[in-house]
């Protein structure tokens, strides 16, 4: 670079005028002069105007406009004529297109003290008030779903028969995976300890009623959320950044009757259909591991037949359905209530997840212990 | 660089198609530097169609667009990317990353693609938020401006390299007409300080008269393009009745059918 090095003089001129000359290129990668360390050398001599010569300039981008931009805009603050007479005519015009508006001023906003932010209270006050929303949420659901049963709800038939193929057909493949490889991990870990007391053919009730009354159900679930739940949440999410939820909103559609519940009945039909075929092959999936460990096929089958009692199946049928209506929940809620950007899409999708797998959880050791105590 | 009226960008023998379905065939039309270009026709005509062919978003079923005279469909992905860091995009609805305040926004390509310093960035970002007018927004998201805003805010972000070529597509659609109208002379104004092509899809038959420098006119019933030059002198002499009939809002259809 053969341009000279971009430099300011600043000299004084009569009747409080300070005149400036900008000399060299003002280019990328060229050291300009800071305009924060330059302010203190103007305001020292207390100027009442500003005259700017640049016949000197070089080359120059939008480092030089920048520099004059701070410059006007100080000048503008302080009451300080101006004047620009001195620079090229594109670089006067693009200032007064820079100039031409005032710099938005943010309205000061009093910040409570670190301390009052994170007051425990208020934490609290957060998750009660998660709370609440969800429960007006299953509120809302439920009186869509009277007005549903009445038949007076908007609800689709076709939208629920398109999400019953995504929520069932569509998931076979993973289901399958997963339950096969849980039912094997159930034998494997009774295996160890039955073999010790030569009680290997136990395996089969193992399987059996660790499938139907826990593992079918709730990996079927915790699958699903991570499948449907995420994307229920990503639909409805988008469609609120497209503005799709206000025009339904506007055509006097509830859009809980028209986007919540046709998802929601999906689920709850198509679940413990997903669980029952993930419980047939898990129990599969025992008998290779129990086939390993020398019994035969018919001992393993005659050995499940005995397990198998209507009470194991039921309970893990009725988990299937309140899991299917907790995923619906927490990822059509997160959804709906989406901000309307990329990326508070993917966070509806994260916290649709995420929330579906604490209910899960919760939901299934409150589910165990009242049927413990219930004798079932 | 220095000759004033070379083509800037040369479109080729040019043939757009999804498919088997021809949007537009033998376009061939040149764009010289410092032109306010505008592409105009109907609705489903291909102009923004030709926009993306423009853009190398959509690779043309036959043709070739050149910019300073090299082809760009027979270029290398990286030769492709270099001539892209020359050119300023605006899209229909702003295109501005949601996740990104405006200043980050704007930012973004001066980081990825110059030497400045945290602080220059700083400057320089403060500077183009103050041509658009958006200057003191520079901690708000795209969600939390108005839809003129966010126009403003898409095209500091094209001009933050300085580029030199700017293509809009539709940029004051949706604006209110003071709006629109500043919108244009900022146009002017850039075109003329950093010396950029500027090419616009627009309707805004004001804006089109008013800063126009060339056109070129695509017409949906034989799939080709029937008018090329000045879009003033195409309403007075254009040999096209449908062109003479765009640019007067169809008044002269009514004229004709009168007399």
């Amino acid at each position: 670079m053969s341009d000279p090095a971009p430099s300011i003089t600043l000299s004084s001129l009569e009747s409080e005028g300070a005149l400036l000359t900008l000399a060299g290129s003002w280019v990328e990668g060229s050291d300009a002069p800071e305009f924060s360390e330059f302010l203190p050398r103007l305001t020292s001599t207390a100027p009442e105007r500003v005259l700017v010569n640049g016949d000197e300039l070089g080359e120059c981008d939008s480092l030089l406009m920048a520099f004059l931009l701070q410059l006007a805009n100080v000048c503008l603050e302080r009451n300080i004529e101006f004047q620009t007479e001195g620079l090229p005519e594109g670089v006067v015009k693009l200032l007064e297109v820079a100039t031409a508006v005032k710099p938005h001023r943010e309205p000061e906003q009093e910040r409570a003290p670190l301390l009052q932010q994170i007051n425990p209270l208020r934490l609290l006050a957060g998750v009660v008030s998660d709370i609440k929303d969800s429960l007006a949420f299953i509120g809302e659901v439920t009186v869509a779903l009277m007005r549903l049963i009445a038949g007076r709800a908007n609800t689709r038939f076709s939208d629920f028969m398109t999400f019953c193929y995504q929520a069932g057909p569509d998931a076979f493949a993973i289901i399958t995976l997963t339950s096969v490889l849980v039912g094997m991990i159930l034998a494997y870990l009774g295996a160890v300890q039955l073999q010790q007391f030569g009680a290997e053919i136990y395996v089969a009730d193992l399987v059996v009623i660790g499938m139907l009354r826990e593992m079918g159900a709730l990996m079927t679930a915790i699958v699903m959320a991570g499948r449907t739940g995420a994307a229920y949440a990503a639909q409805l999410g988008t469609m609120q950044t497209n503005e799709e939820v206000d025009a339904i909103v506007t055509m006097g559609i509830s859009p809980v009757e028209f986007l919540v519940l046709p998802r929601m009945l999906a689920l709850v039909v198509m679940m413990p259909l997903l669980t029952i075929y993930a419980n047939v092959l898990g129990m599969i999936g025992g008998g290779i591991v129990a086939g390993g460990m020398g019994i035969t096929p018919l001992q393993y089958i005659n050995a499940s037949e005995t397990a198998i009692t209507a009470a194991h199946f039921g309970v893990g049928l009725l988990k299937s359905l309140i899991f299917a209506v907790l995923i619906a929940v927490a990822g059509c809620r997160s959804g709906i209530n989406s901000g309307r950007s990329s990326a508070a899409v993917g966070q509806a999708a994260t916290e649709a997840v995420v929330t579906a797998v604490v209910y899960l959880i919760v939901a299934d050791a409150a589910i165990n212990i009242l049927f413990q105590q219930m004798g079932i | 660089m220095s000759t004033t009226t070379s083509a800037h960008i040369t479109v080729c023998d040019l043939t757009m198609a999804y498919g088997d379905f021809v949007i537009q065939r033998n376009l061939n039309f040149d764009i010289n530097r410092g032109d306010i270009f505008v592409i105009m026709g109907g609705s489903g005509c291909g102009k923004s169609t030709l926009l993306k062919h423009m853009l190398g978003l959509i690779t043309p079923a036959q043709g070739d667009i050149e910019f300073n005279g090299q082809s760009f469909f027979s270029a290398a992905s990286s030769e492709r990317d270099r001539m892209r860091r020359r050119w300023g995009i605006t899209y229909q609805s702003g295109g501005l990353f949601s996740a990104m305040t405006l200043a980050e926004n704007v930012s973004l390509p001066l980081q990825l693609y110059t030497g400045f310093s945290t602080r220059e960035i700083e400057e320089i970002v403060d500077y183009k938020l103050s041509l658009v007018g958006l200057g003191g927004y520079q901690s708000y998201y795209p969600s939390e401006i108005s839809g003129g805003m966010r126009k403003r805010a898409a095209l500091a972000r094209a001009i933050a390299l300085d580029p030199e070529i700017l293509f809009f597509d539709e940029p004051s659609a949706g604006l209110d007409p003071i709006s629109s109208r500043l919108l244009d002379e900022l146009i002017v104004q850039l075109k003329e300080s950093i010396g950029a092509t500027v090419v616009m899809v627009t309707h805004e038959l004001p804006s089109i008269f008013d800063i126009a420098t060339n056109s070129v006119y695509l017409d949906a019933n034989t799939r080709t393009m029937i008018a090329y030059g000045n879009p003033n002198e195409l309403r007075e002499n254009s040999d096209q009745p449908v062109v003479r009939q765009f640019l007067s809002r169809g008044i002269e259809a009514v004229q004709d059918s009168a007399a």
